[in-house]
């Protein structure tokens, strides 16, 4: 049996490329995917953590399909922003969004 | 075969085209030659899995014919899905194959391949990289710029359509669905640049949302049907819900009039995914996709994909059609309709891939109609043959329009419409393997008598609905009269569409100048033609004059027929339904009608557009003796106004009015601005406060610290001898503290 921390490594390597992505995307929507990327790495280590300690239980399987309906809502309330965004501004490029700083 | 390779098969027979997607995605997106041979592995894997698969199960039926009657499903493997906790077979995803499954697993891989081979062609590989090309627009002169994504999205397509065919669930099937219902999005807006002058016409961007919505009215209802489905019947595997005992547990459990309700709920799906009205409006936009994809979404897969729903759950929907009347009017009336409604509008239609987009969709509708008077190896029969000869019109749609084109490229002409049939005309002499395999196939499609697929296959529907209509269903008859008038439109456009297309006189420059498509295209073209009249000779009735002696028996029939034959007979004895499925003596009367308006039909489309050929500019010759009735055609029955009128514009006006001004503008952001102003407000006060009794208590404290400091001043002489004389007083001090601790002298003190 693949032991416990070949998930863990995958889902760190999701999370640090989600993580990059974040740091270093400029466009709102690679962002707004990467960030997707980092919450499949949690869901990753959830359903990980719940098969190899105690698989009789759905608490982690439960947790995992609430983190995937948030971050459904949160993709759909984000994209509406982007757009709504780009309609007034003509640019999804997050650094140019400085509208608020100072 | 073994009966262990045969489910490994069965598994695989998707995958390569699956896997082919993502490896040429995520690795070879940059190397378009190797795209194109990735592209035609992936698919040909598919074929011979899939081909062994199929052919081993006609194998099993020429050899032991009772047995598979016994046992139709020949493979079976299913795994758990999800399992959790104490749930573990909760939801089983798997595959299976019966003779239903064998013979899509025949067409599928086939006509896919053909039109993959015709893809190469269609988007100009080996013709340079062409002058300036544009992402997302059509190359003329060159290969496509996204030519490899072009491949890897037709992949999917394809190991979609098949993982539907082979999947033993309504989950897996929903899967594939779905995948579908995407890939027709990106596919048919593949060419997302490309605008229109003219605002009228819906550039590919559009057309792509608006097929995707439209299906996902259809996938809602379906989603609710399967809901249902695993609510009733505890699994959503047919194998397992398809037994008769089952199904009598399911009625008896909820009774026949849930049961209509949860197949009129699948069904949804079904009008969505195959275009029936009143969801038919995204078919004709999906022209807007380069060519292949459309012969993909109207022969192979996409809307083969809602008749084969149908066909699947046929057990569920035999037993909802027998006891409830109204299921089979609601289904049989819409095929009906639809092949009727369809079947008109395409005869006013002038581009080239629209007449054919409406004859899909009215050739579907006969399937539709058929499934609702319960004739359900005539849907079957009739959903192979229309793959093929529907695929090979469209390829040849596709060739006649990069004929058009190279006359355009020709001629430095970019204005005149390369689609409109009004331009065309003579092109019979320029194309001539074009014009053949058209022809073939636009015969098979009117039904001509005897040789072509067509006829056996609508005959066979159209003698079913007749032979329910002599029952006594009146709706049966109803629905066969319209079948009837709709065949003969369906000659009557062909012809013209022959006529105006190949037939006279070139009326353009660009006609002039169109040239033969190259071979990659012409060579799927005649394969596909050749069994566009072939493969009805599987389907000829066993008591037909001359023919049907000669075969013996009627192959198609019989086989298909071993799908759900003992289910249903089962089912009759334990009288939840009142008979199964049993061939229909061949009745004289719809036969020759059929024959007669196919004749008819072609001969009329001749008379009136082929005898004398059109001329440039000139006006359609049905305009004048239909006078409003030509409008109202024209416009398509004005479907897309009405619901532009009827439901597009009311929501948007809802959605401004009501939900942005009144719920958003109004109640949401007027608590916000209350909110604001009472934060505001608050903030004057505390302003206020912070004026009067904190900044007045520190100046109070302030004044305190001041006065205190003129007292303490005085203690600052400027001295320099002074402070020498406290320091070292206060050294002098430190110094006796510290010895006086250090002496033990104050421990009797601090202590």
């Amino acid at each position: 049996m693949i032991p416990l921390w070949w998930y863990l490594v995958v889902a760190a390597l999701l999370f640090c490329i989600g993580l990059y992505g974040v740091m270093a995307r400029r466009n709102a929507v690679a962002i707004l995917m990467a960030v997707e990327l980092m919450l499949n790495a949690v869901n990753i280590n959830l359903i990980a953590f719940w098969r190899y300690t105690d698989p009789a239980d759905t608490t982690g399987m439960a947790w995992a399909i609430f983190v995937l309906a948030v971050a459904a809502a949160e993709a759909a309330v984000g994209l509406a922003l982007i757009i709504s965004i780009y309609r007034s501004r003509d640019s999804v490029v997050a650094e140019e969004l400085d509208t608020l700083k100072y | 075969m073994s009966e262990e390779l045969l489910t490994v098969f069965t598994w695989l027979t998707p995958a390569g085209p699956l896997l082919t997607f993502f490896v040429i995605i995520l690795l070879f997106n940059r190397f378009k030659t190797l795209s194109w041979v990735l592209a035609w592995l992936g698919i040909l894997s598919s074929w011979i899995f899939g081909w062994t698969v199929a052919f081993n199960i006609i194998g099993d039926f020429f050899e032991n014919y009772e047995h598979l009657v016994e046992n139709p499903t020949v493979v079976a493997s299913s795994i758990a899905w999800i399992p959790a906790g104490t749930f573990q077979q909760w939801l089983r995803i798997g595959v299976a194959a019966d003779a239903l499954t064998a013979i899509m697993l025949i067409m599928v891989p086939f006509v896919t391949t053909g039109i993959f081979v015709y893809s190469v062609g269609y988007l100009r590989w080996g013709e340079g990289r062409g002058v300036n090309p544009v992402k997302g627009k059509p190359n003329h002169d060159g290969i496509d710029p996204l030519f490899s994504r072009f491949f890897a999205f037709m992949s999917l397509f394809a190991g979609a359509m098949l993982l539907l065919v082979v999947a033993d669930d309504l989950l897996l099937l929903f899967i594939g669905w779905e995948l579908m219902g995407l890939c027709s999005y990106l596919l048919i807006g593949f060419w997302y640049a490309r605008t229109y002058d003219n605002p009228e016409a819906t550039p590919p961007r559009k057309a792509a949302v608006k097929a995707f919505l439209t299906t996902r009215i259809g996938d809602v209802f379906m989603l609710l049907g399967i809901v249902f489905f695993y609510r009733v019947f505890g699994t959503l595997t047919f194998t397992d819900a398809f037994t008769a005992e089952s199904l009598e547990n399911a009625v008896n459990l909820i009774g026949v009039g849930l049961i209509a309700v949860m197949v009129l709920l699948l069904f949804a799906g079904t009008v969505g995914k195959s275009a029936q009205w009143p969801l038919h409006v995204w078919l004709p936009e999906a022209m807007e996709g380069p060519t292949p994809v459309s012969a993909v979404i109207h022969a192979a897969a996409m809307v083969s994909a809602g008749v084969y729903l149908m066909l699947r759950l046929f057990p569920l929907v035999a037993v909802a059609i027998d006891t409830v009347p109204q299921a089979g009017i609601i289904i049989g009336g819409i095929g009906a309709f639809t092949a009727f409604m369809a079947a008109t509008i395409a005869v006013t239609q002038n581009d080239v891939k629209r007449v054919l987009a409406y004859s899909t969709i009215s050739q579907l509708g006969y399937m539709i109609a058929a499934i609702g008077v319960g004739a359900y190896i005539a849907a079957a029969f009739h959903l192979i043959t229309h793959a093929f000869f529907k695929s090979t019109l469209f390829l040849g749609s596709g060739s006649i329009i990069h004929g058009m084109e190279h006359g355009a490229e020709h001629v430095h002409d970019h204005h005149t419409d390369p689609q409109d049939m009004t331009n065309m005309g003579g092109l019979r002499k320029k194309m001539p393997f074009t014009f053949w395999t058209f022809l073939i196939a636009g015969f098979a499609l009117s039904g001509f008598p005897i040789i072509t697929a067509g006829f056996w296959s609508k005959d066979e529907i159209l003698a079913e609905t007749w032979f329910e209509g002599g029952q006594g269903e009146v709706l049966a008859f109803i629905i066969f009269w319209a079948l009837v008038i709709g065949a003969f439109l369906t000659a009557f456009y062909t012809m013209r569409q022959i006529s105006m297309v190949f037939l006279g006189n070139s009326r353009t420059k660009l006609a002039e100048h169109a040239q033969e498509s190259n071979r990659f295209m012409v060579v799927p073209l005649v394969a596909l033609a050749f069994f566009a009249v072939t493969l009805g000779w599987g389907g000829i009735p066993e008591d037909f004059p001359i023919f049907g002696p000669i075969l013996k028996e009627n192959f198609f029939h019989e086989f298909v027929g071993t799908t759900v034959e003992a289910t249903l007979e089962e089912l009759a004895e334990l009288g939840v339904i009142s008979g199964g499925i049993e061939a229909i003596p061949t009745n004289n009367f719809p036969l020759i009608a059929s024959i007669t308006v196919a004749l008819s039909g072609l001969f009329l489309g001749w008379w009136v557009y082929g005898r004398k050929s059109l001329e440039t500019g000139q006006q359609d010759p049905l305009v004048r003796p239909l006078g409003p009735l030509y409008t109202f055609l024209f416009h398509k029955w004005w479907w897309d106004e009405l619901y532009q009128k009827v439901i597009i514009q009311p929501t948007k006006t809802f959605s401004r009015k009501v939900v942005y001004e009144l719920v958003d503008k109004g109640i949401i952001d007027g608590t916000l601005h209350l909110i604001g102003r009472s934060v505001f407000r608050l903030g004057y006060y505390m302003k206020r406060f912070e004026e009067v009794v904190i900044t007045g208590g520190v100046d109070w404290l302030k004044d305190q610290v001041l006065s205190l400091a003129q007292e303490f001043r005085t203690i600052q002489t400027g001295r320099i001898q002074e402070y020498i004389l406290v320091s070292v007083l206060i050294g002098w001090a430190l110094i006796v503290v510290v010895l006086l601790i250090n002496s033990g002298v104050l421990d009797g003190i601090l202590n």
